[in-house]
């Protein structure tokens, strides 16, 4: 790795800005305001829920709401819904937490692919991901007022997995529902100052992709997943 | 392409548009959608205006401490593997990049959308080069095939219509379908899926790079900057140098105002922080990364009276307002960055020689400078620049002359006294219900787009004079 031309660079914009370089010391002010700490303050996990239902019919993302024991069930109508034959999921100790690996055994004795991501398989796991109708993730994060799930991505759990396939369900435990965006990046900024390293991609997804760029109509669906389903569990 | 995308008359290009009816329909459809937008997000919140001081706040601080910001990004970045090239010209950046393809025997690029990309003119670049360039934001990619330039820097084909959309599919790609914009979008989706595929590098513009940790934040909807980030094994980050927060909590904040700003919503359906490569046992992600921060202009904006011009974070809040922009569209402009936002950076990073007219292009009505999230104080910078246009001498002859013409006119009272009168009668054979729709001379350029009032039987000075007598109110 190499670092080019800093030097001059940076010289020059302490130039223009009539000071010498700050090379340490500058600390971020107390901003004089700060909103976002107010956005659903007060709000119990299931009043988060709440929000979140909501917003998912704005982003054109199905809800569904169940409990540990009911999770396979559920799943297993969703999958059917969406026609899966061939199911990507990450290798996520939750899987066995909730019950999920057996269900997945039992899907395959049944004749559907389900393919768990296998860090030893290198790049065999994205051709899997790229022909699969369906991914699903445990959300790490959830943001309840945008509906949005955060991966921190990492060995066993690919960015394609949420990305590549024709549908993708995340299944949500309510405990990681949070206000909004901010308790993330607070989370994130603590753990920097203490030296741990940021995952090399943090995901932020709310709902399907879509696009407005022909004439400003919406579509749903464009490069990611065309459709998608959250499924809280209580 | 570079920041200036047309050779010709700023007369020409407003004449273009303003004859361009399905554009100027489109925009002002898309403008009202856009502000509606960004009024119901901004209510949602309740204390927008808190949200806005907070954006000002972060975007001074940083940018009065850029020199610190940005070494400690290069460092984070350093840190996790990455290579970092601070590029103090477009050409220094290309030929930085161009380099890093060679190197890799690279073939063929996938990129998202950039508007720093753009203004450097990386693809034409890299095409000279041998190396085959894909858009793949789907406006993006509409504009490439049909080797057209961005009108708008959110919805970069607006000037588009989805027949035109159909054609240009057929014709360079084969496509044999309706002009359904879900059945235009799925085509799309799989021709660029090859690519994404096929592709050797990937190549993104920045949102926001967090000092903190190194990251690189892209906010997306359609999900190309993700394939683009996840599947090439060599990915390069270009970013304009004043695209940076301290750290991930300012990033938040940013992304909210941006999101709502631009399209009214609470985020775009992916928000996606990268950092330097992939990890060991890690598959998705390149395993060389490279960033490299671009000055092309900016510093000469630091540390001037126009500095809070670089506190822009690109929503387009201002075009999505600005009336001339409604009539005018994107291309008149010349520039790649339109609407008052264009009008105000677009003479700062290339001179004022070629881009004189654009602060004139604006009624300082100040829409945009309410509508912008971080406070950008944008019709006052445009009124800034006029003084120094007329300063420095910058006008041309023509208005010179016509400015003389004025002040002479306007300082003999007989003159202006027999003009005032002749009006009137001069403008009758235009003249029709009180309003005339087709002007004769200069009027024209008013009246194509506007009607204007017939001037009234009582000139003001008359009726002052007969006020008393109860003349006309």
């Amino acid at each position: 790795m190499v670092i080019q031309k800093q030097e001059a660079f940076l010289d020059k914009l302490a130039a223009t800005l009539g000071r010498e370089r700050r090379t340490e010391g500058v600390e971020r002010p107390i901003w004089s305001v700060s909103p976002q700490l107010e956005v659903y303050q007060g709000f119990d996990q299931d009043d988060l829920v709440d929000v979140l239902e909501k917003q998912c019919a704005i982003i054109h993302t199905d809800f569904r709401r169940t409990d540990k024991a009911g999770l396979a069930n559920v799943l297993k109508e969703v999958i059917i819904g969406y026609e899966g034959k061939s199911i990507i999921v990450a290798k996520d100790p939750r899987n066995k937490d909730y019950g999920l690996d057996g269900f997945y055994e039992k899907l395959q004795q049944v004749g559907r692919e389900v393919h768990e991501w296998d860090a030893t398989k290198g790049k065999e796991n994205q051709v899997f991901a790229e022909r699969a109708d369906i991914g699903i993730n445990f959300s790490d994060m959830t943001l309840a007022e945008s509906a949005t799930i955060t991966l921190f991505n990492n060995k066993d759990n690919g960015r394609s997995i949420s990305l590549l396939p024709r549908t993708w369900i995340a299944i949500i435990p309510k405990s990681t529902l949070v206000p909004r965006m901010t308790q993330v990046a607070k989370h994130i900024h603590e753990a920097t100052q203490q030296g741990h390293a940021v995952s090399s991609c943090v995901s932020f997804i709310s709902g399907p992709s879509n696009s407005a760029d022909i004439e400003m109509n919406l579509i749903v669906g464009v490069h990611g997943p065309i459709k998608v389903t959250y499924i809280v569990v209580d | 392409m570079s920041l200036k995308i047309s050779s010709g008359s700023f007369e020409n290009r407003v004449q273009r548009g303003v004859e361009n009816d399905f554009m100027r329909q489109a925009v002002s459809s898309a403008q009202g959608r856009f502000k509606s937008g960004r009024l119901n997000a901004a209510a949602e919140l309740g204390n927008w205006e808190d949200w806005r001081t907070l954006g000002e706040e972060i975007r001074t601080h940083t940018l009065e401490n850029i020199d610190y910001y940005l070494q400690q990004l290069s460092e984070q970045v350093f840190k996790r593997g990455g290579h970092v090239f601070f590029a103090e010209t477009a050409e220094e950046a290309n030929e930085y990049i161009k380099d890093v393809i060679k190197k890799k025997n690279g073939k063929k690029v996938v990129k998202s959308k950039s508007m720093v990309t753009e203004e450097i003119g990386l693809n034409k670049a890299l095409q000279e080069a041998g190396v085959e360039v894909v858009e793949t934001d789907l406006g993006e990619w509409i504009l490439q095939l049909d080797d057209d330039v961005p009108s708008h820097i959110v919805t970069p084909a607006l000037h588009k219509n989805k027949e035109q959309i159909r054609e240009t599919f057929a014709e360079k790609k084969g496509y044999d379908k309706s002009d359904k914009p879900e059945e235009l979008a799925l085509f799309a989706r799989e021709q660029l899926r090859k690519d994404f595929l096929s592709a050797d590098i990937g190549i993104t513009g920045c949102n926001f790079a967090i000092a903190e940790s190194g990251a690189v934040t892209l906010v997306t909807n359609e999900g190309n900057a993700r394939l683009v980030t996840s599947l090439p094994d060599t990915q390069i980050t270009v970013m304009g140098m004043e695209r940076i927060v301290p750290t991930w909590e300012e990033m938040e904040v940013l992304v909210s105002l941006l999101t709502r700003a631009a399209v009214g919503q609470k985020l775009t359906s992916y928000i996606t922080a990268i950092t330097g490569t992939r990890l060991e046992g890690e598959v998705d992600g390149p395993e060389e990364y490279h960033l490299v921060v671009v000055d092309n202009g900016r510093s000469k904006i630091l540390g001037t009276e126009f500095q809070s011009a670089l506190h822009c974070i690109r929503c387009a809040a201002c075009i999505n307002v600005c009336p001339v922009y409604r009539h005018v569209g994107g291309h008149a402009y010349g520039s790649i960055y339109p609407g008052p936002i264009g009008a105000v950076i677009t003479p700062l990073l290339d001179g004022y020689e070629d881009h004189k007219e654009l602060p004139y292009a604006s009624t300082l009505c100040a829409a945009c400078t309410e509508a912008c999230p971080v406070k950008i104080p944008l019709h006052e910078l445009l009124i800034r620049h006029r003084q120094i246009i007329v300063e420095e001498n910058k006008t041309s002859k023509i208005e010179k002359l016509a400015m003389k013409g004025f002040a002479k006119w306007a300082s003999t009272p007989a003159a202006y006294k027999i003009s005032a009168k002749m009006a009137r009668p001069a403008l009758k054979p235009w003249t029709k219900d009180e309003t005339i729709k087709n002007g004769p001379g200069p009027m024209k350029g008013w009246t194509d787009i506007r009607d204007f009032p017939a001037p009234s039987r009582q000139g003001f000075r008359d009726w002052f004079k007969d006020r008393d007598k109860g003349g006309d109110a």
